[in-house]
């Protein structure tokens, strides 16, 4: 029951780490860089979620879709303000400006959300359910029924729309599909909008389940690129599955160990996973040119 | 060389005026007497920090109505938020002690940052007040002499209360530990532990969980299959609200009977409708039969925090409670002392004699053996409403 219990909590968590590396996963495929800053995405969403659902008492659904326009802009701030002008000069410092820009944004929210961690009230953390004897929320099941709901949509978009196929071929060539006519600083913005879209859907999806607090996202961030690493920046379904084995592996180390070891052994396990397997567990080798 | 007499000349000459002058200044009108406060003014228990804040800052504004200390000094109160971490807690209180030259300072709600600021205070010869943090190590320290007081409660006593409680209301026999993992959580699993044993119970298990924790299933699990008829909860707002959840999720009524770390944040819209039903220690209620002092505070704080309408309305109780008393003993230790300096204030804590203060008389407050002011006696068991107001449990 305790090990049932561990893991269905672990698959929530782990999709939220599987959501967020799907978003360092299409900026990066699309564009080589990424958000460094992905919690503080996350963190927004449930942040803008809690003001406008409880502070202002929007409807829910309407607060939800509001919030996530809101990250979705938030993500095209970054990318035209942040990333797109050191990308221009061919300089490797937008990372260390997303890490600023996330810093900045974690800081802003603790001026105007409040210091103090505040519960976000939900129809579906109210009740708990059974599932083979173990009591969980709605919410433990509904998380990673979004999760992967959303890996396939990407897929399937990508594989069978006009825009899909678009961004594929941009993340094949940038030259080449210049050449065609796409428009690779559109399929960039597109990207980093998708992917603070993603971050704040597992802002909103976790945070009944935590507490929203200007911090929250931090460490979820850290934990989710490691999961990116070790699935393979350039795969999707890679970096979904990484993020749910971290999650899956995290719950239950703490359920059998404690977890005063849950980090340390989480984050160590990282190490040697990738020793072994260098381009993380679905990605390939890069071609090199010769 | 000639230039360089000449340059070193005039600069000895400069910084001498400079030093006459300085010197020669008359004294500002009224140095006020600074006393410093390190508190989790943010993060899970920042309601804490606001509550001490709120309880000193009355009491200043009380006393320095009534012509301040030290012939017309006005007391002011200097804060420094602790993050609840033990090194920026530290810090702060070196910056209280060394830069802003307080005469003496009150410590918040986190036993960890208290114990690592006691050494500092010792060798500082600076008084420390604590008037929430309730680890036993704080004020019994080994000290000598021991520039630490509190009036609140301490672990050791709080525990033998609360194993005593769990056996009389609940009729617990297998009490099951749920504590933090820091020192805070220590000092009780020690109190905890002797105190079942030496009334009669067996401790069915000690479980421990990190502050950012979010499932402590696991740890409740091991706790029920050892048969846990009842548990003991130690633990700050957030993760303890977290811990009523993890009860929710598995379906377990159990009786939870909490030490006081619940009071500090909010305890109840975290942890949701289980929250109501913990019982714990608070050394002050503002509702029920109020003595003089404590409706002439409710009457201070509501017309100094508008916000303030009724007793509901005083969040986190005890840090004002406990505050409000200890910054009047402190200063009136200051009036007596004669002076700011450290050892001689600490002396007049000892000698204070008689006061009748908010939570009790104190008669006296602290003696050399004895440095915490309040005891078992000071204690009230509360609960939670479902709005989040602390009152007490109906028939003690």
């Amino acid at each position: 029951m305790l090990i049932l219990s561990a893991l269905i909590t672990g698959v929530a968590t782990g999709s939220m780490y599987g959501l967020l590396a799907l978003g360092f996963h299409v900026t990066w495929a699309v564009s080589r860089t990424v958000n460094f800053a992905q919690g503080s995405s996350m963190m927004l969403g449930a942040v803008l979620l809690y003001g406008l659902a409880v502070t202002h008492h929007w409807p829910g659904a309407l607060a939800i879709v509001t919030a996530l326009a809101l990250c979705g802009l938030y993500g095209l701030a970054v990318e035209r303000c942040v990333v797109r002008p050191f990308v221009a000069r061919r300089s490797e410092a937008w990372l260390m400006a997303t890490v600023a820009v996330g810093i900045v944004l974690d800081n802003v929210v603790l001026f105007t959300f409040g210091k103090e961690p505040r519960g976000m009230p939900s129809p579906l953390t109210l009740h708990t359910v059974r599932v083979l004897g173990a009591g969980v929320y709605p919410l433990h099941l509904l998380i990673p029924a979004v999760g992967l709901g959303i890996a396939a949509a990407l897929a399937l978009v990508t594989r069978y729309t006009v825009y899909g196929k678009a961004l594929l071929a941009v993340v094949q060539s940038p030259q080449a599909a210049r050449l065609v006519g796409l428009r690779v600083e559109t399929a960039t913005s597109a990207a980093y909008v998708l992917s603070t879209i993603f971050a704040g859907v597992a802002g909103v999806l976790i945070a009944p389940l935590v507490t929203v607090s200007a911090g929250m996202g931090w460490v979820f961030g850290i934990k989710a690129f490691a999961a990116a690493i070790l699935g393979g920046l350039d795969s999707a379904w890679g970096v979904v599955t990484a993020g749910i084995l971290f999650g899956v592996t995290e719950a239950l180390i703490t359920a059998v160990l404690g977890s005063t070891y849950t980090n340390i052994l989480s984050f160590g396990l990282v190490i040697p996973v990738l020793a072994l397997m260098p381009h993380g567990l679905l990605g390939r080798a890069g071609a090199q040119r010769v | 060389m000639k230039t360089t007499r000449r340059w070193l000349a005039l600069t000895i000459i400069t910084v001498g005026l400079g030093a006459l002058a300085w010197g020669a200044a008359p004294a500002p009108a009224a140095d006020p007497v600074k006393i410093g406060l390190v508190a989790a003014l943010s993060g899970g228990s920042a309601a804490s920090g606001e509550a001490i804040t709120r309880g000193l800052t009355v009491a200043i504004e009380e006393i320095n109505g009534k012509g301040g200390v030290l012939g017309g000094r006005m007391l002011e109160l200097v804060r420094r938020d602790d993050e609840s971490n033990p090194s920026k807690g530290v810090t702060a209180a070196r910056e209280l002690i060394f830069k802003e030259q307080v005469v003496a300072l009150f410590g918040g709600i986190d036993s960890p940052v208290s114990l690592a600021i006691v050494p500092i205070a010792n060798a500082e010869k600076k008084p420390f007040l604590g008037v929430w943090a309730a680890a036993t190590g704080i004020t019994r320290n080994g000290a000598n002499p021991n520039y630490v007081f509190r009036v609140s409660a301490v672990d050791v006593i709080v525990d033998k209360g609360l194993i005593q409680y769990a056996a009389k209301t609940y009729g617990a026999k297998k009490p099951g530990l749920m504590l933090i993992n820091n020192p805070w959580g220590e000092s009780n699993n020690d109190g905890l532990s002797k105190a079942a044993a030496s009334q009669g119970l067996t401790i069915a298990g000690v479980e421990k969980f990190q502050a950012e924790d979010v499932d402590m299933v696991p740890q409740l699990s091991r706790l029920k299959e050892a048969g846990a008829d009842s548990i003991i909860l130690v633990a700050n707002a957030a993760p303890a609200a977290q811990v009523i959840r993890s009860l929710d999720r598995m379906s377990w009524t159990v009786p939870v009977i909490s030490h006081w770390g619940i009071s500090g944040g909010r305890f109840v819209e975290l942890g949701g409708p289980g929250a109501t039903k913990v019982h714990f220690v608070q050394t002050y209620s503002f509702f029920g039969e109020q003595n003089p002092r404590g409706k002439h505070l409710l009457e201070l704080l509501m017309k100094r925090y508008p916000a303030v309408k009724g007793p509901a309305d005083v969040i986190a109780p005890v840090g004002t409670a406990n505050a409000y008393d200890a910054m009047h003993i402190l200063a009136r230790a200051i009036q007596s002392a004669g002076a700011t300096d450290g050892p001689k204030v600490r002396e007049a804590m000892l000698k204070a004699g008689r006061y009748e203060g908010l939570i009790k008389t104190y008669d006296p407050a602290f003696t050399a053996d004895n440095h915490d002011a309040l005891n078992e006696n000071d204690y009230v068991m509360v609960r939670y409403t479902e709005k989040g107001e602390i009152v007490p449990v109906k028939g003690k």
